[in-house]
C-alpha cells in the first residue's frame, strides 16, 4: 500500500478545501465521488402518477437500458409539488421487487402445487371457461317472462387499482356477455 | 383545502392517509387556518392538527347534528345562502312523519321489508299531491336498496316528477324543510353529543365555534372524510349528516368549502365512473332492473323526467350515446337502441351476495383483478370458503396474493375446514403489469383524469388489463363466430376494434377517444365531441362514459396535459382533466351571491360579468354560461332551460341543495342517529337500537354479537375499529410483497389504551387474541395513550385500533392474521357498503389457538353469549313501535306541528 503524502491528512484536507467541520469534501471517499444519482445516468425520464392512494402524486419513472432504475415525485404536479409518500417512494420496488410474479401459474384441481403455463393458453383456458359456465348458467327470463338475458356463474372482483380504459373494456365485455355481478373496491 | 379557514377531518387519518394531500391542510394551517381532527385514536392527524377530538366509532351523526342543532338555534346559518341555494323553503307533503315522533322510525317503514316506502318523504304539489318519482309510480325502498340506488347520485341528485315545487320563503311554515330540520335535530344537544360520543362539552363548543367563526361571506370550513364515514350500516347518513351542515353554513361551492372524500385507490373514482359495479352503467346511469325498466321507454321515463331542472333532465341522449359506442351499428332506433343486449339486475348483485352465491355454488367463475378479497373484504373466512366452492379461479395481480394461495396455506387449511386434495377449484395466476409497464388515465379523488406514459415493457408472462380483457374477447368472439343463438349477439356486436401495435396489443388512447365519444353523422362524422353537452338520443352521437365527454375534445388527450403547476394558478386548469367539463370546483355558481356578485372580495371565484353577459372567474363556471342571476325561467320548461338564476345545483332536479331529501335514500330522508349492528351502547335518543333499514344476512356464519342491553353482550363487551397505515396498502397486495414497505411496518398489531391493557392484562409487545362471533386473530399489543377510554351512557367504553393490511399466507414477505376476518356482514341500505369500521370484541392475552381449538374458541364464546342467527338482526327493535305506518292524508301526528 502506497505511503500517504502529507496533503492527504485528514485536517489538511479539511483546511484545503474550506470544509473546516469535517463532513464534506474532506472526507469523501473516492468510491462516494464516482457516485451520481440514478436519475442522472438514466435514459430517459416518464411521466406518471403513483398507483397506491386516490391523492395522485406525480411521478417521474427513470430508465436506463429499458430498466426502470428509480422513480421519484415530479416536482411539476400542482397536486404533490415533487413529494410522495414511503409507498410511492417506494414503488420502483413495486416494478422490481424480487417476489413479484412474472409468470403464468396454474393449479389443477385437487392439485396441492402449482404448474407453469404458456399465457396464450391460459387465456385459452379462461375463454373455454368462460363460454362454457355461460352457456351452463343462462338465464334468458324470470318467472313472469321478463328478459333477464344474464349469467349469475360468472363474477368479477377489482378494478380500483385499473386504468379507466381498462375498466371500460372489463365493464363492456362483461355485460355484453350477461354478466353482471362485477364489483370493486368502491363497494368496500 | 388550502383555501380554507377551518379544516374539520372526521372519518379519514389524512396526514398518515393520504401524506401528500395533507401538503394542503398544513399549508392552509400556516395561513391560519383552524384544523381540528375527530377520531376515536390520536394519529399522526392529530398530532399536527389543532386540536383532536376523540369519539366513539360510530357516533358520527349524533355530532355533527348537534352541530346542525347549534347553528340553528344559535342563528348562525348563512340566511341569503340558504335562502336562495337550499330547498330549505320547499314543503314535504303533509303525509311525512319524522323519526322523533315515531320513536327513530320515519313514515312508510314497513318491518316485513324491512324497508321504507318513501312516499310520504316528497315534496308537496299544488293540490296536497306529492312530486313523486317519473316513470312507473314510486319505487319501494327495498327494491332501490337492491340495486343500491344511492350509488347512481355520482354525478347528480335523484329524479324527481317535475320542479314545480311549493316554496314558503318566510321559513315558516312548519312543513318547509327549514322547520322539519330545525325540529329533527332539536334533541341532540351538546349534553347528548357527551353521553352518546364520549366528547366534552367544552370540547364539542369549540368545535362548534371553529365551523361557524369561520363560515359565512368571509371565510369557509371544509369537511374532509374517508372509509371512517362510509362503512357504516348507515353511512351514507354519515355524509348526508355533513352536507347537510355544508348547507347551512354555506360552505358548498366555493373555496375552501366542500366534503372533500378522501379515496384510497389510484383510480377508485375512475371505477366507480366507468364502473366495474353492479349496479351501474358508465357516468352513473343505472343497471337496468326486471320489472323496473323492462323497456327503454320504462328506463328512461325512470331515470330521469325532463320536466325537471338541471342536466340530467337528458339523461336520454348519455344512455343512447353509450348503447352507440358499445354496439355501433347495430344499435338502431327499430331496436330501441340495442337496450335488450343489457342484462338485467333482480335484486342485490354485490361482491357480498356473490360471495354467499359462491357457498351455493351459484357462481362458477370469479376474476379477481388486483383485489384480495381473502384479506381486504370483510369476514374473510366466508371469502375463502366461497371461492373454495368455484370450479374456476383467475387471479390477475403483481404478486402470489392470499387470495390465490388459500387452497394451499389459507387459515381454513390450518384449521382443518379445507384440504387441499379436496379442493376442486381450478386457480389460474396470471401476472399483471404495473402502473409503469401500461399507458392510461387514472381518476383521483377530486375527480381529475391523470394520463400515465408507458415507461417499459411488461417483463415475462404480464399483461395489462387492457391487452388481456382485449384478447379474451377477441378470444370469446372467434369461439362464438358463426353462433345463432340470440344469446350471443351483444358479444358478436360488440364494438372490439381498437386498434392495435405490432404486439396484437390495443392502444390505450384510443379506448380513451371512445369514452369521450364522437360525432356519428354529419360533417362532423368521427370527430371527438368537445361535450356532453352535444349528445343527442337520436343516435347521432356516441360515448362510452358522458361525463367524460370532452376529455378528447378536438382530438387531444387533455389528460395528458401537463403544464407544470408553478406556471398556472391554483386550479391549475392545464394540468390533467377534471370531469365535467374540466371544472375544479363543483356548483361554483354557489360561490357567487344570489345577484352574481362574489360573496366576499377574499372569496371570490366565479362571478357575473354584466358586461360580457356571461359567468367568469378562476374556473370553469358550473352553470349554463349565459343565464344571468336574476333569471326566473318557467319551471315547466324542463331541463337547463328551467334552471333559474339562483340554481346554482344544476344536477339536482330542483336547481337546490338537499337539506332534506325526498327522494334518493331509503334508509330516511334525514340523518338520524342509530347504533351499529354491534354496539356496548344503547340508543339515547330512540328506542330504535339500529338503523332499521339496515340490510342484515342472518346466517349461521355471519354472527353478530349481542347489543346493549340484552344478554350476552357482556362476553364482547369492546368496540374495535380497523385502519391503514401509512406503509401499507389496503389487503397488502401492493405493500407486503416490498421489501422498503415490509421492514417500515413488519408485524399485525393492535392499539389499546393502558386502561384497556390494565383491566386484560395485556403486556405490551406480547401477543393478544381478539375474538369477534366471526373469527379470532392475534395481534403484538402496542399499549398506547393515543386510544382513549371514553366515558360514554355512565359507562368507560374501550375501543381497540386494528390495522388491517395483513394476511395469512406464504409468499409474502410479512404476514400475519388478518383484522377483516374478525368482521361480519352488515350493509348500508344505500348502496351496499359494509359495516366494518365498528364492531364488538373480546381481547386476551397470548396467542390465538391453532387448528381446530381456534373454531372451538369462536364456538365457545358463541355459545357464552347466547348468540343465534337472530342475535342483532331484528330490524325494529323497539316493539312498540313495531307496524307503525302512517294514516294516508292524516295530520297532526304527535310532535308532527307546532
Amino acid at each position: 500500500m502506497a505511503r500517504r503524502s502529507f496533503l492527504q491528512w485528514p485536517v489538511v484536507r479539511q483546511v484545503s478545501t474550506g470544509d473546516l467541520l469535517g463532513r464534506g469534501p474532506s472526507v469523501t471517499s473516492p468510491r462516494t465521488k464516482a457516485l451520481a444519482p440514478r436519475t442522472s445516468t438514466a435514459d430517459r425520464a416518464v411521466q406518471s402518477v403513483c398507483p397506491y392512494c386516490a391523492v395522485g402524486c406525480g411521478q417521474r419513472v427513470y430508465v436506463k437500458d429499458e430498466k426502470v432504475v428509480q422513480i421519484e415525485g415530479d416536482p411539476d404536479s400542482p397536486i404533490s409539488r415533487g413529494r410522495l409518500c414511503p409507498k410511492g417512494s417506494a414503488s420502483e420496488q413495486l416494478v422490481n421487487s424480487p417476489g413479484r410474479q412474472t409468470r403464468v401459474l396454474y393449479r389443477a384441481p385437487r392439485s396441492t402445487r402449482w404448474e407453469h403455463l404458456d399465457l396464450a393458453a391460459a387465456i385459452d383456458m379462461v375463454a373455454d371457461r368462460f363460454i362454457e359456465t355461460r352457456r351452463r348458467t343462462w338465464q334468458q327470463e324470470d318467472a313472469e317472462g321478463r328478459l333477464l338475458s344474464r349469467t349469475m356463474g360468472i363474477a368479477s372482483l377489482g378494478g380500483a387499482t385499473l386504468d379507466n380504459e381498462e375498466n371500460y373494456l372489463i365493464k363492456k365485455l362483461f355485460t355484453a356477455a350477461g354478466a353482471v355481478q362485477i364489483e370493486n373496491q368502491a363497494r368496500i | 383545502m388550502a383555501n380554507a379557514d377551518c379544516i374539520v377531518i372526521q372519518g379519514s387519518n389524512m396526514a398518515e392517509c393520504h401524506p401528500v394531500g395533507y401538503q394542503w391542510v398544513a399549508e392552509a394551517k400556516a395561513r391560519g387556518a383552524k384544523v381540528i381532527h375527530v377520531d376515536p385514536r390520536f394519529t399522526r392527524t392529530s398530532a399536527v392538527a389543532d386540536k383532536h377530538i376523540p369519539i366513539r366509532a360510530g357516533s358520527d351523526v349524533v355530532l355533527l347534528g348537534a352541530l346542525i342543532n347549534y347553528v340553528i338555534s344559535n342563528d348562525l346559518w348563512f340566511k341569503e345562502y340558504v335562502s336562495a341555494y337550499t330547498n330549505a323553503a320547499t314543503l314535504v307533503h303533509a303525509d311525512y312523519r319524522d323519526a322523533e315522533d315515531l320513536g327513530g322510525l320515519f313514515s312508510g317503514f314497513n318491518p316485513e321489508t324491512g324497508a321504507y316506502d318513501t312516499a310520504s318523504w316528497s315534496y308537496a304539489e299544488e293540490a296536497g299531491d306529492a312530486i313523486g318519482e317519473p316513470g312507473a309510480g314510486s319505487e319501494h325502498g327495498s327494491d332501490a336498496s337492491a340495486r343500491a340506488a344511492g350509488h347512481q347520485f355520482g354525478s347528480g341528485g335523484p329524479a324527481l316528477e317535475h320542479a314545480r315545487v311549493q316554496r314558503d320563503d318566510t321559513l315558516q311554515d312548519p312543513r318547509t324543510v327549514f322547520q322539519i330540520v330545525k325540529r329533527h335535530y332539536a334533541r341532540y344537544t351538546p349534553e347528548m353529543v357527551h353521553d352518546m360520543c364520549g366528547i366534552e362539552v367544552a370540547d364539542f363548543e369549540y368545535l362548534a365555534r371553529a365551523i361557524t367563526e369561520n363560515s359565512g361571506r368571509e371565510r369557509t370550513t371544509c369537511f374532509a372524510y374517508a372509509v371512517g364515514w362510509t362503512q357504516h350500516s348507515l353511512g351514507a347518513q354519515f355524509i348526508r349528516a355533513a352536507a347537510i351542515l355544508q348547507l347551512l353554513l354555506g360552505n358548498l361551492g366555493r373555496p375552501g368549502g366542500g366534503i372533500m372524500a378522501l379515496r384510497g385507490h389510484a383510480s377508485i373514482q375512475g371505477s366507480t365512473d366507468i364502473p366495474t359495479l353492479f349496479n351501474l352503467l358508465p357516468g352513473y346511469l343505472p343497471m337496468p332492473t326486471a320489472g323496473r325498466h323492462d323497456t327503454l321507454s320504462q328506463y328512461l321515463e325512470a331515470i330521469a323526467s325532463k320536466k325537471q331542472k338541471g342536466f340530467w333532465a337528458d339523461a336520454d341522449a348519455y344512455t343512447v350515446s353509450l348503447l352507440k359506442a358499445w354496439w355501433g351499428e347495430a344499435a338502431n332506433a327499430e331496436n330501441d337502441w340495442a337496450y335488450d343486449y343489457l342484462p338485467r339486475l333482480t335484486g342485490a348483485h354485490g361482491t357480498y351476495e356473490t360471495v354467499m352465491g359462491m357457498l351455493e355454488d351459484e357462481v362458477e367463475g370469479y376474476f379477481l383483478l388486483g383485489q384480495n378479497p381473502a384479506v381486504g373484504s370483510a369476514h374473510g373466512r366466508m371469502q375463502r370458503l366461497g371461492m373454495s366452492h368455484l370450479k374456476w379461479l383467475v387471479v390477475r395481480d403483481l404478486n402470489l396474493i392470499e387470495s390465490a394461495t388459500w387452497w394451499k396455506d389459507g387459515p381454513e387449511i390450518e384449521s382443518g375446514e379445507l384440504h387441499t386434495e379436496d379442493i376442486e377449484t381450478e386457480v389460474f395466476f396470471l401476472p399483471a403489469a404495473t402502473h409503469v409497464e401500461k399507458a392510461g388515465s387514472f381518476t383521483q379523488t377530486q375527480r381529475l383524469l391523470q394520463w400515465r406514459h408507458q415507461a417499459v415493457a411488461p417483463p415475462g408472462d404480464c399483461q395489462s388489463e387492457l391487452q388481456f380483457f382485449f384478447e379474451l374477447g377477441e378470444r370469446i368472439r372467434q369461439k362464438l363466430a358463426g353462433s345463432d343463438d340470440e344469446r350471443d349477439r351483444p358479444l358478436l356486436d360488440l364494438t372490439w376494434d381498437y386498434p392495435t401495435d405490432a404486439h396484437g396489443d390495443p392502444n390505450p388512447e384510443a379506448v380513451l377517444a371512445e369514452i369521450n365519444g364522437r360525432h356519428l353523422e354529419g360533417p362532423d362524422a368521427g370527430k371527438p365531441l368537445p361535450a356532453y353537452t352535444e349528445l343527442r338520443a337520436d343516435g347521432t352521437t356516441s360515448a362510452g362514459c358522458w361525463i367524460y365527454t370532452g376529455v378528447y375534445a378536438g382530438g387531444i388527450n387533455h389528460a395528458a396535459n401537463r403544464k407544470p403547476g408553478r406556471e398556472q394558478g391554483p386550479a391549475a386548469p392545464e394540468w390533467g382533466w377534471a370531469w365535467p367539463a374540466n371544472r375544479r370546483i363543483l356548483y361554483n355558481r354557489a360561490s357567487a351571491d344570489p345577484d352574481g356578485k362574489p360573496w366576499s372580495e377574499r372569496k371570490k371565484y366565479i362571478w357575473w360579468d354584466q358586461e360580457q353577459g356571461r359567468w367568469v372567474g378562476d374556473d370553469v363556471p358550473d352553470f349554463p354560461v349565459d343565464r344571468a342571476p336574476g333569471s326566473q325561467p318557467d319551471p315547466a320548461a324542463g331541463g337547463p332551460e328551467a334552471l333559474s338564476g339562483d340554481d346554482p345545483f344544476i344536477m339536482q332536479a330542483d336547481g337546490k341543495g338537499w337539506l332534506f331529501a325526498p327522494k334518493g335514500l331509503v334508509d330516511g330522508p334525514l340523518p338520524t342517529h342509530y347504533e351499529a349492528q354491534e354496539s356496548p351502547v344503547a340508543n339515547a335518543l330512540y328506542p330504535q337500537q339500529q338503523s332499521p333499514a339496515r340490510l342484515v344476512f342472518p346466517r349461521a356464519d355471519n354472527l353478530s354479537a349481542p347489543s346493549a342491553g340484552t344478554s350476552g353482550a357482556e362476553v364482547y363487551p369492546y368496540v374495535f375499529t380497523t385502519y391503514r397505515l401509512t406503509e401499507h396498502h389496503t389487503a397488502g397486495g401492493m405493500s407486503r410483497w416490498l421489501p422498503y414497505l415490509s421492514e417500515l411496518q413488519p408485524e399485525m398489531f393492535c392499539e389499546v389504551s393502558p386502561e384497556l391493557a390494565a383491566e386484560r392484562g395485556l403486556e405490551p409487545y406480547g401477543w393478544a387474541t381478539i375474538v369477534s362471533p366471526r373469527s379470532a386473530i392475534e395481534a403484538r399489543v402496542l399499549v398506547t395513550e393515543r386510544m382513549t377510554p371514553l366515558s360514554v351512557g355512565g359507562r368507560t367504553v374501550h375501543q381497540i385500533g386494528l390495522p388491517y393490511h395483513w394476511g395469512v399466507g406464504n409468499d409474502a414477505v410479512v404476514s400475519g392474521d388478518a383484522a377483516n376476518d374478525l368482521l361480519g356482514i352488515t350493509l348500508d341500505p344505500n348502496v351496499q357498503i359494509q359495516e366494518s369500521k365498528v364492531a364488538s370484541c373480546d381481547i386476551r392475552p397470548g396467542r390465538r389457538p391453532r387448528g381446530p381449538a381456534l373454531l372451538a374458541l369462536v364456538a365457545e364464546y358463541q355459545a357464552r353469549a347466547g348468540t343465534t342467527i337472530e342475535t342483532g338482526n331484528r330490524a325494529v327493535t323497539d316493539p312498540a313501535a313495531e307496524g307503525i305506518e302512517p294514516k294516508p292524508g292524516g295530520h297532526g301526528g304527535a310532535g308532527g306541528r307546532r
